[in-house]
């Protein structure tokens, strides 16, 4: 980025990004709805939305291609917005839900739902898995994660362990997680393991219209939450005790910005399943363009989330069409290489 | 105007990092906190402004007990400028910005803004506002940091080792500022320094802190030979030159 010469112009540059995000995310989003096995015009697209289209294009964009963007952009929101929040909550630029252990703490949750409690079953007519109580496996998946969130931050606090042993505070328990989830299955009847198994490949198909609606209300609760802390992370860059300095309760903070990332975090796991990636590429990416100010860089962030998973989703239903691949992979296989670029470049400024 | 009575803290089940700490310092009074590794100089900067969370004894800002005061009404009344200052993705402008914080409810208000620029232009940053701060020299980067403290319009200025990262002149220069700001603003300015013929030079009062107690505090007059000797263990003769009193250690030969 160049040196602006006003402080206006610096802080519109930022507004623009965003802008540029918004409509971006939009246009992905409408190309989204048009692409796909059964073809639809941008037109039919559009006069459908506008709730004048055939009965046919009225049934594939209102019961199947709607819910499933409007998940990606719910949930690339929620996940790319937990990421940002805590890199900046435990000063860690490897911080994500996937990283911490909390997607695995989910997905042992909710297996142990599928498994042990029976609150989903594999439907044989279709490739997919019907979740006969969704809430029960939500449950689960929270306890389950906050458990892995809760154990992090005790570390963190009784025994003041740096960010890197959290990380492989978070290592040690996604293996724990898989272990027990690992013994779970073995015990477990072939149709409850398949279950298990398409529900951790992470799929956008299997919710509806309610689903979208419980997972909105917590990503939007959860980002406002975080965007009136947004001085407080801007604090917390430089420091426990700068923040603290600062007139930051950072313990605190702290703990309700894990909590919250958490509820969110395992939310949207528990509904799509694993999605790796997306948490830790989003905040990086955006870092790079508008720097590290916390009232830009959450809404960027999020964006950016949304705008991975819509993409992603996009490219998971076209690249073999009809055929549908699961999303955790598609996140995965990308984000791999583009994680391993931002690293190897420096992660959030200029080396 | 700080007091601080009885003061005492230490970590859980461990031995005592500061005890029984009483002293005042006025208005646009710049104070050196002076001792040896481990005398406990930083815990006490720290305790101040509750960073850390003394067990006994009491902080008075302008005769407010700063117990009862809330975090960002701490921060209104004393600001603090950490030894060690990452440099970050952040710019010098809205690092000064964030000198605002415990004011802001959410957007910073014009008034933020000028304060900020007027924090700005007294510390001649101008040139430097837009730049990212991971981009500063040590000094650019210590005088970013002064000016955020400034930014919160404190009536305590605290001070962990401003000049232990810099160059000769940076550290008068930053020292020059530091002093002026306290004589000029009225605040009350404690900074902690191994320099001695730095503290004599910039300071108005000497706190020597040894064994986790105040060994002795007062003006020009308890920098003698003893008192150094006593609180450093190391032999100094203390000498003027051209009307500037200075010490010179001489270390005992092995």
């Amino acid at each position: 980025m160049k040196h602006p010469t006003t402080y206006g112009s610096y802080i519109r540059y930022k507004k623009l990004f965003i802008l540029i995000l918004v409509v971006a995310v939009a246009l992905a989003a409408l190309w989204a709805v048009s692409a796909g096995s059964a073809g639809l015009s941008l037109q039919e697209v559009i006069t459908t939305l506008l709730g004048n289209g055939s009965k046919q294009s009225s049934i594939i964009i209102f019961n199947h291609r709607l819910p499933r963007i409007l998940t990606a952009i719910v949930a690339g929101i929620g996940l790319a917005t937990v990421g940002c929040a805590m890199q900046s909550l435990l000063k860690n630029p490897m911080a994500s839900a996937s990283t911490l252990g909390i997607a695995q703490g989910a997905a042992f949750g909710a297996s142990f739902a599928i498994i042990v409690l029976g609150a989903g079953i594999q439907n044989q007519t279709l490739d997919g898995i019907t979740i006969i109580n969704p809430y029960i496996i939500s449950l689960c998946a929270f306890v389950s994660s906050m458990f892995s969130t809760l154990i992090v931050l005790g570390l963190s606090y009784f025994r003041r362990v740096t960010p890197e042993s959290m990380i492989l505070a978070g290592v040690a328990l996604s293996s724990m997680f898989a272990g027990a989830t690992t013994l779970m299955q073995y015990f477990a009847a072939d149709v409850k393991v398949a279950a298990v198994v398409f529900w951790t490949f992470g799929d956008l198909g299997r919710t509806g219209w309610n689903e979208i609606i419980i997972m909105t209300v917590i990503v939007v609760a959860s980002f406002i939450y975080y965007a009136f802390n947004r001085w407080n992370f801007n604090a917390l860059q430089g420091g426990e005790e700068t923040a603290k300095g600062l007139g930051v309760n950072v313990t605190g903070f702290r703990l309700l910005g894990m909590l919250i990332g958490s509820l969110t975090a395992s939310t949207i796991v528990s509904f799509i399943g694993i999605i790796n990636f997306i948490g830790l590429i989003a905040p990086h990416l955006v870092r790079r363009v508008i720097g590290n100010d916390y009232r830009y860089l959450l809404p960027a962030s999020g964006l950016m989330g949304a705008l991975l998973m819509v993409a992603s989703d996009t490219a998971a239903r076209l690249v073999v069409a009809p055929i549908i691949l699961p999303i955790g992979a598609i996140t995965s296989f990308l984000g791999a290489p583009l994680f391993l670029y931002l690293v190897f470049k420096g992660v959030g400024g200029r080396k | 105007m700080i007091q601080v009575q009885e003061l005492s803290f230490s970590y859980k089940h461990d031995r005592p990092i500061l005890a029984d700490i009483n002293f005042s310092a006025s208005k646009g009074q710049c104070t050196a906190i002076l001792g040896n590794n481990g005398a406990g100089k930083s815990t006490l900067i720290r305790c101040l402004n509750r960073i850390l969370e003394p067990q006994q004894g009491v902080v008075y800002v302008n005769g407010q007990n700063t117990r009862e005061l809330k975090r960002n009404d701490v921060a209104k009344s004393l600001a603090y400028v950490a030894q060690h200052n990452a440099g970050d993705r952040f710019t010098v402008f809205d690092t000064i910005l964030l000198g605002r914080k415990p004011y802001i409810k959410f957007e910073p208000t014009q008034e933020d803004i000028r304060i900020v620029e007027s924090v700005i232009s007294r510390m001649k940053l101008e040139d430097f506002a837009l730049r990212y701060i991971d981009e500063l020299s040590g000094g650019e980067l210590q005088k970013v940091m002064l000016a955020r403290a400034l930014a919160q319009q404190p009536q305590v200025l605290l001070l962990d080792e401003p000049t232990s990262n810099l160059d000769l002149c940076n550290q008068y220069e930053v020292l020059g500022i530091i002093r002026e700001i306290a004589k000029t603003e009225q605040i009350s300015v404690l900074l902690i320094i191994h320099d001695l013929n730095l503290a004599l030079r910039y300071c108005d009062k000497f706190l020597f802190l040894k064994d986790n107690r105040i060994f002795c505090y007062g003006g020009i007059e308890v920098m003698t030979p003893e008192n150094i000797n006593e609180v450093y263990e190391i032999p100094v003769t203390v000498q003027e030159l051209n009307g500037i009193k200075v010490v010179i250690p001489f270390p005992n030969k092995h």
